[in-house]
Parts: structure tokens; sequence; C-alpha cells
């Protein structure tokens, strides 16, 4: 038997890590939404983004308020040049081919910062505070990153509900060819919504890199399970990703004390391929 | 005799003698490079027969892994013969892929969804290897256990690289043949219309979900024999480089950069890939690390947006059109 | 006002649209009427922008706008509200017709342009903040005008607006159109509800199998077989 303060422990950890991925889930999903395409790459713009933050604090010497905000910069920057670099010239293509490309984007990033930087592990050193509340321990790191995902989310939500452009982005999710007719440029709106994702990937880096340490393969580690969480939320509606977040990262968690971390995320993913076949369309849709 | 026919019997003839011929101590790098081109080939042809019409798995791995450590295990544990232990693992294999594709054409599990339920089924299938690190080394690998000789039909182990060159070709040529079956079968026009859209296939009285289901069982089954030919040659398995999304993407990666709707794209997608990251293995030694996967990456997002067929599908378009071409213009 | 000379267009190897041969003046409401298939539809894609014209001019107050892109289109004082109503059904009523006034000039303007659209559609007033998928189809068909209005347009293509509504909804529809032209809008419009239509327009083309077969003022064609014609598509 697991003590129980083991297991609460593994809940709140399983809770600050899907602040985290809720706002990966987001971002991604953001883009899907629009774009109707899954950038299989995305988790590898949130990679380059955190060699950024650690090479910003750890040569170059910035505080690391400020390499966050940079790396949120960076990830902006990085999601338009993917934009405008492989999306674009592909928009009409099979989703097939479409799927592959980011694909071999990924593979491209994996490989380059393979090239370049080694697969060592790299790691911005903080002297971090552990919290002690009533015998559970809680790293302050993870704390502040949930903290500030959340609020990020917030922020994400009255950006697409209260501004001009916030709202094209929604409608254009809707439906590509009305707002067209409303006057908005497709290609504009494109272009904001994959620099909205990728300052969302750039902010996600720069919370993880003060909890996890650097490495080209970063992308594939924490991929697959954004992946699980936006389908299981249902690609492109956002509450769904929001909630499937937390659900998927208390699987994790819990699974990972358990029994082990690889078995927390088989059970994860053996759960989101059973969703899958009981709600296709997500967790929050009512079934046919 | 078409000419077509001929060469394709002149570069098996010269295929089969190739390990005959002096190459001056290089005769072992060369004969190795070989047959991973074959094996690669034959397992990159196993996914091009569902990824051509359009079931594009991100998840082949889980295939691959499954052939190849069901057969190991069977034989270090239980010293079964891989003539018994790979047939063991490969109906393993299809039974497991039988479970997965069947629920997915049930609920119409397809495109962007459909790949990423693959991805998922084969993390699944790598992080179960790890997890179960008691029986399979975990992620460092398992090594398959050494018969007793240099050269045992019994273990399928053999010093002689000869040995697996001619098995591996084998293997290729059966690929190859399969597909040529499927693309002359009835199967090949109710899949390319299931592709195109399942509800009008279905209405024209085509059985979509046992099609999908028989491609499915036999893409994994020749997957996870490559797996397990894989495995015999290396005698060292891996999660890895047999599971997962790495290996997934890569299988996937060659058959497009070759071309996925012709027979022998995937194989020229793999011998170049292959004979890349060599090439530049050679060049650079272990400096750049990196380097062969950087150049490949990039060369396959530049593919599929300027030449989306392939090299080979795309350079075999541009001959047919030139000869439809010159036989208009004679005619 | 506009004028479509010689417009060929289609889908890929198809071609919906031959020699098409179109002209609105200002002030002037146009019906297009003809059968399903005849390519209506395909034509007010080419005006707004949708699709791109294979051949011909189309030219809107002395400018060449063939070949531009939808959105610059409606720069440019055409107001398109398509088939299908087409309003973004999770978005509020008001973000709809704030999405219709996305160009900077219909932005400025934006609290007179609402006011008199609220005006023209008081049931759209009262549910502002509803969600515009929960509104009755003839709410959903006024929001698509309505939204259209707020770019402040010179012309408006309406497709089909009366499409899947009640007959006693056909009838207060066509009221507002009426209204809507009396404000000065010139309108070009492509209905099934032939008779209807005629009463509204001033002048019709019928469209047959992608071409132009017969152009006349509504009331001269109302009384010949031209309506016997459109709906049945000799």
């Amino acid at each position: 038997m697991i003590d129980p303060i083991f297991l609460a422990e593994a809940a709140i950890n399983g809770l600050l890590l899907g602040g985290v991925l809720a706002l990966l889930a987001l971002g991604l999903n953001l883009i899907f939404g629009v774009i109707d395409i899954v950038w299989i790459a995305y988790v590898d713009l949130v990679m380059l983004a955190m060699y950024a933050v650690y090479f910003l604090v750890m040569v170059y010497g910035w505080p690391i308020w400020l390499a966050g905000l940079a790396a949120i910069g960076v990830g902006a920057l990085l999601g338009i040049g993917v934009h405008v670099l492989i999306i674009s010239p592909i928009l009409g293509s099979a989703p097939v081919n479409q799927l592959l490309a980011t694909g071999g984007l990924l593979f491209f990033l994996q490989s380059f910062a393979t090239f370049l930087w080694t697969t060592d592990h790299r790691s911005v050193r903080l002297a971090l505070p552990v919290l002690e509340v009533a015998g559970i321990f809680v790293s302050f790191a993870r704390l502040i990153a949930f903290v500030i995902a959340i609020l990020a989310m917030i922020g994400l939500y009255l950006f697409l509900t209260r501004t001009y452009i916030g709202t094209a982005i929604r409608a254009v999710a809707q439906d590509r060819e009305a707002m067209a007719l409303m006057g908005a440029d497709p290609r504009r709106v494109y272009l904001v919504t994959s620099a909205v994702g990728g300052a969302m990937a750039g902010l996600a880096a720069a919370l993880l890199s003060i909890q996890y340490s650097v490495h080209p393969y970063f992308g594939a580690a924490f991929g697959p399970i954004t992946f699980m969480i936006c389908v299981l939320g249902g690609l492109g509606n956002m509450v769904g990703a929001f909630v499937a977040s937390f659900i998927m990262s208390e699987i994790i968690s819990i699974g990972g004390v358990t029994w082990s971390t690889e078995m927390g995320y088989v059970i994860a993913f053996a759960l989101f391929i059973v969703m899958m076949f009981v709600r296709p369309g997500g967790i929050l849709t009512k079934r046919e | 005799m078409t000419p077509g026919r001929l060469a394709a019997l002149a570069l098996l003839a010269a295929l089969a003698a190739a390990p005959f011929v002096p190459m001056a101590g290089m005769r072992q790098y060369v004969l190795h490079v070989t047959i991973q081109i074959f094996i690669w080939s034959f397992i990159g042809g196993a996914w091009s027969l569902m990824g051509r019409f359009g079931l594009v798995s991100l998840g082949h791995g889980a295939f691959l892994g499954l052939g190849a450590y069901a057969a190991t295990l069977l034989w270090n544990f239980y010293g079964l013969t891989p003539w018994v232990g790979g047939l063991v693992a490969v109906a393993l294999t299809v039974g497991f892929a039988l479970v997965v594709a069947y629920p997915c054409s049930r609920f119409r599990i397809l495109g962007h969804y459909f790949a990423l339920v693959t991805l998922a089924v084969g993390e699944v299938v790598r992080l179960l290897i790890i997890a179960e690190r008691d029986w399979t080394g975990g992620s460092l690998g398992l090594t398959l256990r050494p018969a007793r000789t240099d050269a045992s039909l019994l273990a399928i182990q053999y010093a002689d690289k000869r040995v697996f060159y001619y098995a591996s070709l084998v293997v290729w040529l059966l690929g190859l043949w399969v597909w040529t079956l499927l693309d002359r079968s009835m199967a090949r026009a109710a899949m390319e219309a299931i592709g195109e859209d399942e509800t009008a296939a279905a209405s024209v009285g085509i059985h979509v979900t046992r099609f999908k289901l028989g491609i499915t069982a036999l893409s994994a089954a020749l997957t996870a024999l490559g797996g397990v030919l894989y495995a015999q040659y290396f005698t060292y398995v891996n999660p890895d480089t047999l599971a997962g999304i790495g290996v997934s993407l890569r299988i996937v990666f060659a058959v497009v950069l070759g071309g996925m709707y012709s027979l022998l794209g995937p194989t020229v997608g793999t011998a170049l890939t292959i004979a890349l990251s060599e090439y530049l293995r050679v060049i650079f030694g272990v400096k750049f690390i990196g380097m062969a996967e950087t150049i490949y990456g990039l060369l396959l997002v530049l593919f599929i947006i300027f030449l989306p067929s392939g090299i080979y599908g795309s350079a075999r378009g541009l001959l047919r059109r030139r000869r439809t071409l010159e036989a208009s213009a004679t005619a | 006002m506009l004028e479509l000379k010689n417009i060929t267009a289609g889908y890929g190897h198809f071609t919906a649209l031959w020699d098409v041969q179109l002209r609105v003046a200002r002030g002037e409401a146009v019906a297009v009427v003809g059968p399903n298939g005849a390519g209506k539809t395909t034509l007010m894609r080419v005006i707004s922008g949708l699709i791109p014209s294979r051949a011909g001019e189309l030219v809107f107050e002395g400018e060449s706008l063939a070949g531009r892109p939808a959105h610059d289109i409606v720069a440019h004082g055409i107001a398109h509200v398509p088939e299908g109503r087409r309003i973004f059904p999770a978005l509020t009523v008001g973000d709809n017709l704030r999405m219709g006034a996305f160009l900077p000039a219909a932005r400025q303007a934006f609290p007179e342009s609402s006011a008199r659209v609220y005006d023209l559609f008081p049931a759209l007033a009262e549910r502002q903040r509803q969600r515009a998928g929960s509104l009755s189809g003839g709410e959903q068909q006024m929001l698509a005008i309505g939204r259209a209005l707020m770019s402040r347009p010179k012309l408006i293509l309406l497709d089909e607006p009366s499409m899947g509504l009640a007959p006693v909804m056909v009838l207060r529809l066509f009221d507002l159109i009426r209204r809507i032209r009396e404000e000065g809008y010139t309108i070009l419009v492509v209905e099934q509800n032939v008779r209807q239509v005629l009463k509204l327009v001033d002048r019709a083309y019928l469209l047959e199998v992608g071409r132009i077969k017969m152009e006349g003022r509504a009331h001269e064609l109302a009384e010949q077989d031209f309506v016997r014609k459109a709906y049945v598509g000799l």
C-alpha cells in the first residue's frame, strides 16, 4: 500500500504539471482549430525556446524572468517562421503531406539540436525552495509555473473573446470562407494565430526550463502526451483540451508513484486510445 | 522481353552475385549496409501498403517492436527457435493490430485522428517495453542469447553476413511481390475508393471494415517479420530503435522521400537515407553527430513541399508524361 | 455599377459558367433565377472573389476586380450574404456583427452601423448576447444580412435568402429586403422563389446550365412563361 502522503503529493504535482501541459495543448489546439493542421513539431519549438532560456541565463547571465520574456518572443518568431516557410506553401496539399511536413520539421529540429548542442542534458540552475505543507513537499518552481500558466490561459481567453483580432481568430476557426467575406485576409489571421501559438510554446518553454533540463529529445518526450491531450479534448476544442490536460497529468503523476513513470504514461495513452473509441469527438462531446 | 524487365533481371543477377565480388576488405561493410537497406526497405514497403490508401500510421514502430521483442524473448527464455518464434511474433502482432484497427475502422477514425491514435499506440508499446525492464532489459535493450555454434540454422544466427544478405534479399523480394499482387488485385481499387471517400465506397457495396482490417493485418504482419529479421541479424533489440515515435517517423519518411505510391519508392528512399547517413558518418566520423539526420530532415521537408510524390515517384511521373507526349506527337 | 463581361468560371475540370454577361446599375435590384445547378451560386462566388474567373472582365465602379481575393473585394464595397447563411454559430450575435465590420473603415462606423442594423432587425437587438447558433433559421438569415450591412457596402449579393425558411418567414424576409432596398442599397439576388423575387426586383436574368438565356424587366418577365421556365428548367 502506498503512503497516502505520497499519493497526495503526486496529485498536487499532477495538478501543477497539468497547468503547463494545458498551455501547450491550448497552443497546439488554437493552431489546429484555425489552420486545420496539427503541428507535429510543436513541442520541438518548445525545446528550441528552452535552449534559448538556458543560454541566456547560463551564458549571458540574464535574469530568469527576462530570459522567459525573451523565450516568448523567440517562440512567436518560430511560430511565424514555421507558418511562412512550411505551412503556407502546403495549405492546399493533402492532409497526409501536411502532417508529414511538420513531422519532417520535428526530425530536422531534433537532429539539428543534437548537432549544435549534443545530447547533453542542460538545466538552468536556480535555487528555488521546496515548500512543505502538512508533510507534503511541493516544489516552488512548479507552483510558480502553474500560476503563470493559469494566468497566461486567462490572458488567452481574454484575447480570444475581448479583442477584435481574437474574435476574428475564433470566427475563422468556425468558417474560414465567411470570414474572408467579412474582409479579413485569412493569411494575416493565420500568421497572427501562428505567432500566438508560438508565443505560448515560448512561455511553456520558460516554465518548463525551471523544472526540467533540456535536451534535443525533449520534444519527443512531451510531444505525444500533448497530442493525446488535444485529441482527447477534441481537436480544436479549447475547453476540452484544458480539462483533458488535468486528467492526463493526474494519471501520469499518480500512476508514476504507484507503479513507474513509464506505466503512468502507458495508462494515460491506453486511456486515450479507449476514449477515442468511446468518444471520438473528444471527452466533452455527446455521442451521436 | 521489355527493356524494363531486362533491367530488372540484370539488377537481380548483380544483387545475387554481389557477395562474391572482391571488394578489398570492404565486403563486410558493404554487405552490412546493403542488408540494412533490404530490411528497412521491406519495412517501408509494408508501411506503404497502408499509407498509399490514406491510412497514415505513425505507429508502425509498435508492430516492429512487438515482432522483434516477441521472437527474441521466446528464444531467450524458452529456447523457442525463431522459425517458430517468428511466426508466433507475427501472429501476435497481427492480433494486436486487429484489436487496434477494428475500433479505428468501426468509429471512422481517419486522417489526423488516425495518425495521432497510431502514434499513441507506438508510444504505448515503447513505454511498455521500458516498463517491463525485468525481462526486456528496459531502455538498455536486450541481446539475443548466442547459439552454440557460429552457424546455427535452428537459432538463425550466422557469423557470415552473406547468409543474412541472401535472407534479406529474399525477404525484400517477397515484399515487392506482395506489393505487386496487391497493386493488381481488386482490393486495390476497393482500397482506393475507401481512401477517397468511405461513405461513397460503402454505398457501392464495398465492405469498408473488412478491407481496412485486411490491409492493416497484412501491413502489420510484414512489419513484424521485418522486426524479427532485424533482431536475428543485429542480435540486439532496443525500444528506442524498434518502437515509439522515432522509428515510426523514420519508416514513414524514408517512404515519403522515395515515393509511397510506387513499387520501388520505399526502396529508393530507404537506400538514399541509409547511404546519406553512412556517407556523412564516414566523412565526419562521430564529430558531427546529428548532421546526417539534419540534412535528411531538411530534405524531407523540402520534398514534401516541392515533390510530394517522392524522388522515384516524381521521376517516373516525369518519364511517363514525356512518353505519352512522344506517343501523341508520333500518332 | 457592376458589369460582368464574358465571365467563364468553374471548379477543376468542370466549367460552371460560360460567357456570362450581366449588368447592375446603381440603385437597382436585380435577380438571377434558374433551376438547380444552373451556376447561380458560382456566379455569386465569382463576383465576391471566392472563386477566380477563368476568363472575362469583372468591373465594379469603373475598376477591374477580376482575380482579386475575397477580402479585397469586400473592401471595394461588395458584401456577399452566402448560401446557407454561414453565420459564426459559436459567436454571439453582437460578435457576428462586429466581425461584419472587420474592415478598418467599417470598424470606425461600428456604433452607427450596428444601431441601424438593430433598428432594421429588432429581434437581433434582443438577442445580442446570445450565441448565433441558437437563433431560428429566419433570425439567422437576418443576422447574415445584418452582418453584411456592417461592412457599409454599396452592393449586396444575396444568395438564396429564403432557403429553408417557413412560408410566413419568407414573406417577412422579402419585406425586409424591400426596406433595405429603399434605403438605397443596390441588390443582386439569387432566388428559387421566382414569383416572390420578381415582385421585388427591377430586372432579372435567367441562368441555365451556366449560360444567360434571357434578360428583361421583372414585370414583363413575370407575364411570360419565364417563371415556368425558371422552375422547370427547360
